[in-house]
């Protein structure tokens, strides 16, 4: 399915982003080069901070770079979005409470001119595809979780966007729910053909969904290595215990720890999210 | 600050629709029933036994007998009449503060700067006692003139409707517009998907408010001078001419049709807003 | 009013206006109110003459429309309501209005000030009894609900008769409008506590008491205060219209009776009346959030309102 020969459907060259807020700039990416082929699953990975949020954000033109170029098919960012070749997921599925299950994988469909007839048996067959066949009349409060980031990934792929940026889908769920969750969006990219760039904290997921695992560090974020994903397809339950997957993800842990080798001494960190944690169990307004 | 009178009972919400439901609302208002019952009942027993300043606190049988006899039109105190003029005069407040506060706050949530004078406006409006200003609308508009009482509702009212509108369009999920925004939606249209539907139960929250704000700005504008039959002159009336029976029936008309109101608009928000008044147990945004 | 804040105040708006920036913003938008009022009289009102001038005194502007809702018995010029501060209350009053005002208003407040006290303790009370007791809350908190619906100008002339015209029937009005934001404002404040925080609590074996006081207090207070803002100006609504029942012939409420009953021959002591109440709510307000600024600074910014 992946190969080097197929077309470039992401290239970024040189992508530099730089935030000011107030008298205080911070250096988000910096000399970001990425190309990601036709039909390929890269994952970025890296620490809170990093800037991989961003640097999808970048390529979905919901932030601008402050340098650099980003192309996507030959097109800018900007006239890929408005040419809708973009379906985003995020951590949070945001699901409007307002909608049924079925009229918020339509939502995209509307907005994009679909007739009426075309929509409805789209987002019905998108939902097939994710099991929620049963579940269309539903509003969104009524489904747990995990049926609620299915519902956004079918409401992503309901218009076949060439790209679907996928910012830590599945960041709030339980372990066995997202392994679980792993295996289908697997299986609906082995159908789609769609070019995949996921954003994800967890090595054992990043190393299991992707043709390549994009490492990265912060302060200032920039790209430390990027590792080749040569497990067979299609990848199942032996995957995940194969020895060659186990030395993937040691490979993978390694270069994080690589990367972040040069600011162990600076700070430690874990502690930045314990306090905070903190903060918001003693202000008790949660 | 958003306003509402929604009471506290509101995040006991069962999560599944259902037969339960039903039965679980039932065991929820037993104690406030049976209490009901038991104030009644106590009231016209203690108050029959020891005949005490009975002028003042009337048995209930007595002021429903008041209701009953000074119902009818025409007579000195014509209570349909008057609890009719004073409906009116809060329905038409209610509806000019509805309309002038939500197309403010189209106007207003498309421009910061715009909302940056408004909202703390409707701050400081709310730290102001603008019964004050209600002598003023009766020489403004006419003391005889319903519309002066009409107004001086309308301005309790558009105040939280303003503000809850404005709120509701501006304080949208940020990743609900880069949602849209990542299919390339116009403003336009994420006005129509996203902010209004979201801006619904705020808006709804402020009429809910807005039925007993409409209520008490009429009868404050009453209070200061006006038509005989309307609601608050029938009290101060009744009360100078010791008749306290029907001052008390005129009360207990007023937080009637209050309550009427209130309800009423909160079976419109379930018929308009079903996916909230169910959300809104769990998710308390 | 029955205005009860029951969210957190957390949903501010972004940036949250200092007291400097507030009252920046306020001044600026007295003067754009200022302006356009104005305006409307400069575009449709009658001939303007010097301030406080008789009728037949020369003409220094002659506005191209005559609209009568802009005409100087509705709408006074500005600077007359602000000279008219500096006129005697009455004719041959020693006071001048501004005096008369400040007297009144100061009245008013220590009638409101305890009505406020006692509602903020009542409103207190219930809220702890209610959130110690599920079933007490659904018999009681409807009825709690429902007293706000009459209006309370109808049930002055009764308080005012059960306890006789004095300042005790005023302080008891101006109690009724206060106890009811604080108490279901606090019926969710006391419940806003962390309930991981509970369980630590509980794993201490504390009382209910040692609960009340180390958790569900502290953690109640921006509650508290949002309730207790808007029970500051509910309160002086409550002594402004009881002062009239009440037979109270020092306060505000009865100035804006009286300056009501001139209102042709002298609009404008009508609006200095007005202008010193909203000076007194916005006063009463900023008092309490002052107080709320002393008491929650180590507080993280997102736990004020």
């Amino acid at each position: 399915m992946t190969s080097a020969q197929a077309p470039a459907v992401v290239r970024l060259t040189g992508v530099d982003k730089v935030f000011h807020v107030g008298d205080q700039t911070t250096t988000a990416l910096t000399g970001i080069d990425l190309e990601i082929r036709r039909g390929e699953f890269v994952s970025l990975i890296g620490p809170s901070g990093c800037g991989k949020s961003t640097l999808l954000r970048i390529i979905a033109d919901l932030i601008d770079p402050s340098g650099g170029e980003v192309a996507i098919g030959g097109k800018t960012a900007g006239d890929a979005r408005r040419a809708r070749d973009y379906g985003m997921v995020f951590q949070a599925p945001v699901l409007f409470d307002w909608r049924t299950v079925e009229d918020n994988v339509r939502l995209p469909l509307e907005i994009m001119g679909w007739d009426a007839a075309r929509r409805t048996s789209k987002a019905r067959e998108m939902l097939d595809l994710v099991e929620l066949g049963d579940f269309l009349k539903h509003y969104p409060y009524q489904l747990s979780g995990g049926m609620q980031q299915r519902v956004a990934i079918a409401r992503a792929l309901a218009f076949e966007p060439s790209i679907l940026l996928m910012d830590e889908p599945f960041g709030a769920l339980d372990e066995m729910t997202r392994e679980r969750m792993n295996s289908e969006v697997l299986d609906i990219w082995e159908r789609t053909g769609t070019s995949v760039v996921f954003v994800t904290h967890s090595i054992p997921e990043a190393v299991f969904l992707s043709s390549r695992v994009v490492v990265m560090s912060a302060r200032p974020g920039r790209i430390t290595r990027i590792i080749d994903v040569d497990l067979p397809r299609p990848r199942n339950e032996e995957t995940r215990e194969s020895t060659h997957y186990f030395a993937l993800v040691t490979d993978v842990r390694e270069a994080l720890r690589d990367g972040q080798a040069g600011r162990d001494g600076a700070s430690a960190g874990g502690s930045g999210t314990g306090s905070l944690d903190r903060v918001r169990a003693e202000d008790g307004v949660g | 600050m958003t306003v509402t009178t929604a009471g506290a009972g509101d995040r006991m919400g069962p999560r599944a629709a259902g037969g339960g439901r039903w039965r679980g609302r039932a065991i929820d208002l037993l104690p406030a029933a049976v209490v009901f019952v038991g104030v009644l009942v106590a009231w016209e027993l203690i108050v029959g036994a020891l005949a005490l300043k009975a002028f003042i606190l009337p048995q209930p049988s007595a002021i429903l007998a008041a209701l009953r006899d000074n119902w009818a039109a025409g007579g000195r105190f014509a209570l349909s009449t008057s609890a009719a003029a004073t409906l009116l005069e809060a329905l038409g407040g209610l509806a000019i503060g509805t309309v002038v506060g939500v197309v403010v706050a189209f106007i207003s949530s498309r421009w910061v700067t715009a909302r940056g004078v408004l909202l703390p406006i409707a701050v400081a409006a709310g730290a102001i006692p603008i019964i004050a200003f209600a002598p003023l609308f009766n020489n403004w508009f006419g003391v005889l003139n319903p519309l002066s009482k009409a107004m001086m509702a309308a301005v309790l009212v558009f105040f939280p409707v303003m503000a809850n509108v404005i709120r509701g369009l501006v304080q949208v999920p940020p990743a609900a517009v880069e949602l849209m925004r990542s299919y390339a939606a116009s403003e336009w249209t994420i006005l129509r998907k996203v902010r209004i539907p979201n801006a619904l139960p705020y808006f709804f929250t402020a009429l809910r408010l807005g039925t007993t704000l409409s209520l008490i700005g009429a009868v404050v504008g009453e209070y200061f001078g006006g038509a005989s039959f309307v609601l608050g002159r029938i009290v101060v009336q009744s009360a100078s001419a010791l008749r306290y029976d029907v001052t008390w029936a005129a009360i207990f008309l007023m937080a009637g049709t209050g309550i009427a109101l209130y309800l009423a608009i909160s079976v419109i928000e379930r018929l308009a807003i079903p996916w909230h008044s169910s959300v809104r147990g769990i998710d308390s945004r | 009013m029955a205005t009860v804040a029951t969210r957190p105040p957390s949903t501010g708006d972004g940036a949250r206006p200092s007291w400097v920036r507030g009252v920046v913003v306020g001044g600026i938008v007295l003067l754009g109110v200022a302006l356009v009022w104005e305006g409307v009289k400069f575009l449709g009102g009658v001939p303007w003459r010097e301030p406080l001038a008789l009728p037949g005194a020369p003409v220094l502007h002659d506005p191209p429309f005559r609209w009568q809702f802009a005409n100087d018995l509705n709408l006074p010029h500005v600077w007359n309501i602000v000279l008219t501060f500096f006129e005697p209350w009455q004719r041959n009053a020693d006071q001048n209005v501004a005096q008369y005002l400040i007297g009144t208003a100061l009245y008013t407040w220590r009638e409101a000030a305890l009505g406020f006290l006692l509602g903020a303790a009542l409103g207190l009370f219930l809220a702890t009894l209610f959130v110690h007791s599920r079933l007490l809350e659904r018999a009681v908190v409807p009825y709690v609900v429902a007293s706000q619906t009459v209006p309370i100008v109808a049930l002055a002339p009764m308080i005012v008769f059960a306890v006789g015209p004095s300042v005790a029937a005023v302080v008891i009005v101006a109690t009724y409008l206060t106890f009811f934001p604080v108490t279901i404002a606090m019926i969710r404040g006391l419940r806003a506590f962390d309930p991981r925080a509970m369980e630590l609590m509980q794993s201490y074996a504390a009382s209910r008491s040692e609960i009340f006081w180390k958790l569900r207090l502290p953690a109640s207070l921006p509650y508290l205060f949002t309730a207790l803002k808007i029970a500051a100006t509910a309160s002086i609504v409550g002594a402004i219209i009881g002062e009239g029942p009440g037979g109270i012939n020092d306060g505000l409420g009865r100035a804006i009776i009286t300056f009501n009953q001139y209102y042709i021959t002298g609009p404008e002591k009508l609006w200095a009346a007005i202008v010193v109440s909203a000076a007194l709510g916005i006063g009463f307000f900023a008092l309490v959030r002052g107080a709320e600024v002393l008491l929650m600074r180590d507080r993280p910014a997102d736990a004020q309102g």
